[in-house]
């Protein structure tokens, strides 16, 4: 169950976000996807969920289920938890009419067990704090028991702790399902807790692959400038103005 | 060359070109993107992948959100038409045809546009602005990563619900405005009295012109549907796309039923 890209290429108005880029992803791994706002990092994600497709390149997933965590939790608004979570069980075509009532409820409330919540199934998505959100747009994202686990920034807009515990649950859904996950982040603990291997991206290039502790030794002038959050360095200030 | 082409782009003439050109493919686009959604709501009518939870909650939307605003629209125009056509037909000795022409007026036409352009305001604005918003906040693309169709849960629905419920709608104001119109009639001219407006109705009632009335109404409620949900899904960026979205389906919606409304007025009256 792994991922491999090869070659990926995908343009915007005549711009090219991404530039030949190949990457693999190994079962049951942590690949972290770090870089600037606007570097192409999110375009990944909805390349590899099929939200966007490619100009050329390939890409081979083998079979499974993908499933995303949205930044902003993309939960729906007009429908509650157990509703949000149980969607595709109960709209999706090849799940339709296979779960009574009752086990829906059941596996709605192992879903949300899983990420450190229950007795919320009646509330709708504004009742709830950003990391409550978050952790909902979890269950809702393993409950159809997906192969593969895109996260675009789960960490955006959480304070450390709630942020901490985002992470936890990414290590943790990992060990229990053997996912196979893609997270793309900004944040240093998010990389360093959470990544098995980290590639970064700038101007439409990977410019760094390695371990989290290979980005932390500086010996790269893109991750040296990107961990020192400094403007001096190789990524000019006209690509960074998104 | 260079000179020549940055001389052309200052000129008035390449600035009011560029303009419309740039309307008129986003003109097409729109169209296009229309048309394909009608197929994809239509593969999926036939198919009968229908959600019916969905419909049910659409349609009750529709009809029961937009009844007092669409109620009255049509009774107050009907009260309006009838204050003013009443004493002038009196006094030219066509009293007997007061109720012929406000039915005729309000079935042909007055109660079907008048709905439409109530729903638009009301339901179409509405959708479009809730796609719109789902659009912006990545809901539309969650459901699509979840393997569920936004053309099946969202479109078909609420055009679904519009081509059942805007009938019901129309019947409902029409009624009530032939009703209002009766009323002022009798306030407004002496000699006009029930029951010679109400003969005069019944003359002006053709089961053709209801038949056009209702077919033509199920298609206004279907289109506006169709194209505010469609405007809305094409949102783009934050709050302003919302609210550009939703202006879209408001105009669109408005010209689709006055072109629709011409198609019927032609087939079936020219």
């Amino acid at each position: 169950m792994s991922i491999k890209v090869q070659n990926l290429t995908k343009e915007f108005d005549g711009r090219k976000v991404l530039d030949n880029i190949s990457f693999s992803v190994e079962q049951g791994e942590i690949l972290s996807i770090v870089g600037f706002s606007g570097s192409g990092k999110s375009t990944i994600l909805k390349l590899l969920c099929g939200l966007l497709h490619p100009d050329s390149g390939v890409i081979d997933i083998e079979s499974g289920d993908v499933a995303m965590v949205f930044q902003y939790s993309a939960l729906f608004d007009s429908l509650n938890v157990f509703d949000n979570i149980s969607f595709a069980l109960q709209e999706r075509k090849e799940f339709k009419g296979k779960y009574t009532k009752e086990q829906l409820k059941q596996i709605v409330a192992k879903s949300l067990n899983t990420v450190g919540l229950s007795g919320i199934e009646d509330k709708f998505p504004h009742e709830l704090s950003g990391g409550m959100q978050k952790r909902v747009s979890l269950a809702r994202a393993i409950v159809t028991q997906p192969q593969f686990i895109l996260y675009d920034e789960p960490t955006a807009g959480l304070d450390p702790v709630a942020s901490t515990v985002i992470e936890d649950y990414i290590l943790r859904l990992r060990d229990e399902t053997k996912a196979t996950s893609i997270v793309v982040t900004h944040q240093m603990s998010t990389i360093t807790r959470c990544s098995d291997r980290v590639i970064m991206l700038y101007d439409g290039h990977i410019v760094f692959r390695g371990t989290p502790k290979d980005l932390l030794k500086q010996d790269n002038p893109y991750t040296k400038q990107f961990v020192s959050a400094s403007i001096e360095g190789p990524m000019k200030i006209a690509a960074l103005d998104f | 060359m260079a000179n020549f082409e940055y001389y052309l782009k200052q000129t008035l003439t390449y600035q009011i070109a560029e303009i419309l050109l740039g309307h008129l493919k986003e003109f097409f686009e729109t169209f296009g993107n229309i048309a394909y959604r009608f197929c994809q709501v239509m593969k999926y009518l036939i198919s009968l992948q229908i959600n019916r939870r969905q419909v049910l909650e659409q349609a009750s939307r529709f009809a029961v959100d937009s009844l007092p605003i669409t109620l009255s629209i049509v009774s107050m125009t009907a009260i309006i038409l009838s204050m003013q056509i009443s004493p002038e037909m009196v006094k030219q000795g066509g009293k007997d045809y007061i109720g012929l022409l406000v039915a005729l007026t309000m079935i042909r036409e007055v109660g079907v546009i008048m709905s439409g352009f109530a729903i638009i305001s009301m339901i179409g604005s509405s959708q479009a602005s809730e796609l719109a918003t789902m659009r912006v906040t990545d809901q539309i693309d969650a459901m699509q990563v979840l393997k569920v169709s936004p053309f099946q849960y969202l479109f078909l629905p609420r055009v679904l619900a519009g081509f059942i419920m805007m009938p019901f709608v129309v019947v409902l104001s029409s009624t009530l405005g032939i009703l209002a119109g009766g009323l002022t009639a009798m306030m407004a001219a002496k000699d006009v009295t029930w029951l010679c407006y109400f003969t005069s109705v019944r003359q002006g009632l053709y089961i053709r012109d209801i038949n056009i009335m209702l077919l033509k109404s199920a298609c206004f409620g279907g289109a506006i549907s169709l194209i505010s949900s469609s405007c809305g899904y094409d949102a783009k960026g934050g709050a302003k796309g919302v609210g550009i979205a939703t202006t879209k389906a408001v105009v669109w919606s408005f010209v689709a039923i006055v072109i629709i409304d011409g198609i019927f007025a032609v087939s079936f009256y020219f």
